[in-house]
């Protein structure tokens, strides 16, 4: 086999089996750093010894077992150490390598790794941004580069990110385990809200390389699947990867020639119709599973908007009962926005422009240019040329998104030159 | 590994005495409940901070004032040190102990202690 064929493979095996691998790794060692560095080492001996001896039978068992070997050498390097070093010392987290494992039952017996993974990257105890990087660094395999390069921070600071949160979990020891039932929707809750986050930032966000953060969408969705594969019982899962299926589903009719289109002017021939059955598929399921949640509404409502064959046909009346009760559930300042924008759709613009600015007056919105931007949008489509114009502006002020601040001054060109 | 649970609590006096005879019944609730679980430790409140002192060495002199910043609102007004297993363990705790021995609201703060080896 030609070393070019054994690249494509390890990059393969990577791709597809290092967050399951490194989760057994983390278990087994009870250290992110020294079972990445041990995965690491795994994958150049493969990258060295595949040409010859050709891809073995189960290669993700065989990385983890040159993995654990790796482990155990370096388990006993460090006991050395320390026993040299043993007078008045601090204590250092001690790690044990068992080295009388079988690696191949290891990984069929213990699905559960991933789930303890995810549940340790999203522990309530770190914060959201150190989550969402430890979530992307090991179950997701990103570089560290790759998830700065995402998120538009410098790698220095997203490095430090990871350092720290590693080193808390370690030294205020929070467990590598799946929780006990009573504190699991509020723990799920976490985990759900890291995975949509990864998928809006990638979706909401064009500006920068849009390679690199469309490939966040994707990763976000790999998540989704994974959390639907090993808890499948969990309406919420399945809701939450519906409605990120139905909103993927619109990528490509989003933005044209590097501008934003809105989803009434979207040419629907551009939407992937796989992702929308399936998206379809995945809410009905969701649904008669139940309870209801959050995620299933917001499903609901994506798929108000992807079944219509134009957007005339849109049943905004549907949508604004879906974010009446999705109010009910999270009363946000964004999701009663949106719930005034639906019935000024279905109702009429005046009852919606109504209920906006008294919505305005009530919570803080005035610095959120989707609020300007949805009372700009009502006053175009009543003919309130001057009215809108001033909202628009009011808009722009406060969106630092290149391709939604010249969508908002196409609008606004519009609203001005019409106006005189 | 052992947890000290901080105490930071607004020290308003709103409360009446019958409130604040409340809450100490509370906190003894949790005292016997966690020695009998075996992993109390400590537990003491502190005296409020019109009685505090600041020490501070500046240049090789002791600076010496009254009180700590009065900006901060809530101030530490006592602590428990517990033996958890790991911090889901000392959340949980942290979740039973009140937070308003000083009249107003407060929050706990969880801290791993760093464990230092006798020399052998």
């Amino acid at each position: 086999m030609s070393a070019i064929d054994t690249k494509g493979a390890v990059e393969s095996v990577f791709r597809e089996q290092s967050g399951r691998i490194i989760a057994t790794l983390i278990r087994i060692s009870g250290s992110f750093d020294w079972a990445e560095e041990a995965m690491q080492e795994a994958f150049a001996s493969a990258l060295a010894s595949w040409p010859q001896t050709g891809i073995p039978r189960n290669p993700a068992a065989w990385i983890t077992t040159v993995a654990h070997r790796k482990l155990i050498d370096r388990g006993r390097r460090e006991q050395t150490v320390q026993q040299k070093e043993d007078s008045l010392r601090y204590e250092t987290p001690s790690i044990h390598v068992p080295d009388d494992l079988d690696i191949e039952q290891q990984i069929m017996h213990f699905p559960d790794d991933r789930l303890r993974l995810i549940f340790t990257c999203c522990h309530p105890a770190l914060n959201q941004g150190a989550q969402v990087a430890l979530t992307l660094r090991t179950l997701c395999g990103l570089s560290t580069p790759e998830i700065a390069k995402a998120f538009l921070l410098p790698e220095a600071t997203l490095a430090q990110r990871l350092v720290r949160a590693k080193r808390k979990i370690q030294e205020a020891r929070i467990r590598y385990e799946v929780p006990p039932s009573d504190k699991l929707p509020e723990r799920l809750g976490s985990v759900q809200a890291v995975v949509y986050l990864v998928f809006n930032e990638g979706y909401a966000a064009t500006a920068g390389d849009q390679l690199v953060r469309r490939e966040l969408c994707a990763e976000a969705i790999r998540l989704g699947r994974l959390l639907c594969e090993l808890m499948p019982d969990e309406s919420e899962n399945i809701g939450l990867l519906s409605l990120m299926l139905l909103q993927d589903s619109r990528r490509e009719a989003r933005v044209r020639d590097s501008k934003l289109v809105t989803l009434e002017e979207q040419d629907r021939s551009l939407w992937d119709y796989v992702e929308i059955e399936e998206g379809l598929e995945l809410l009905e399921r969701a649904l008669r599973l139940g309870p209801v949640g959050p995620y299933q509404l917001q499903a609901a409502i994506a798929a108000e908007h992807a079944q219509g064959r134009s957007s005339a046909d849109t049943d905004w009346q549907e949508i604004a009962v879906l974010y009446e009760r999705l109010r009910a559930m999270n009363p946000s300042p964004v999701v009663a926005l949106n719930h005034c924008v639906a019935v000024a759709m279905s109702v009429g613009f005046s009852e919606g422009l109504r209920r906006i600015d008294a919505l305005g007056e009530s919570v803080e919105l005035q610095h959120y240019y989707l609020y300007h931007a949805a009372r700009a949008d009502i006053l175009r489509r009543m003919n309130h040329r001057h009215e809108a114009a001033q909202a628009y502006r009011r808009a722009l002020e406060y969106t630092t998104n290149r391709v939604e601040q010249e969508f908002l001054q196409r609008r606004l060109r519009e609203m001005v030159s019409s106006e005189c | 590994m052992r947890y000290m649970l901080l105490i930071y609590s607004k020290e308003t006096s709103s409360a009446t005495p019958e409130e604040l005879q409340g809450i100490a019944g509370i906190h003894r609730e949790v005292m016997n409940e966690a020695f009998e679980k075996g992993v109390f430790r400590a537990a003491e409140p502190l005296k409020p901070t019109s009685t505090a002192t600041t020490v501070r060495m500046h240049n090789g002199k002791a600076l010496t004032t009254d009180g700590p910043f009065a900006e901060t609102k809530e101030q530490l007004a006592g602590y428990y040190i517990l033996d958890c297993q790991d911090l889901d363990e000392a959340i949980d705790w942290a979740k039973k102990i009140p937070t308003a021995c000083c009249g107003g609201e407060g929050c706990i703060e969880v801290r791993p202690i760093h464990e230092i080896q006798q020399p052998s």
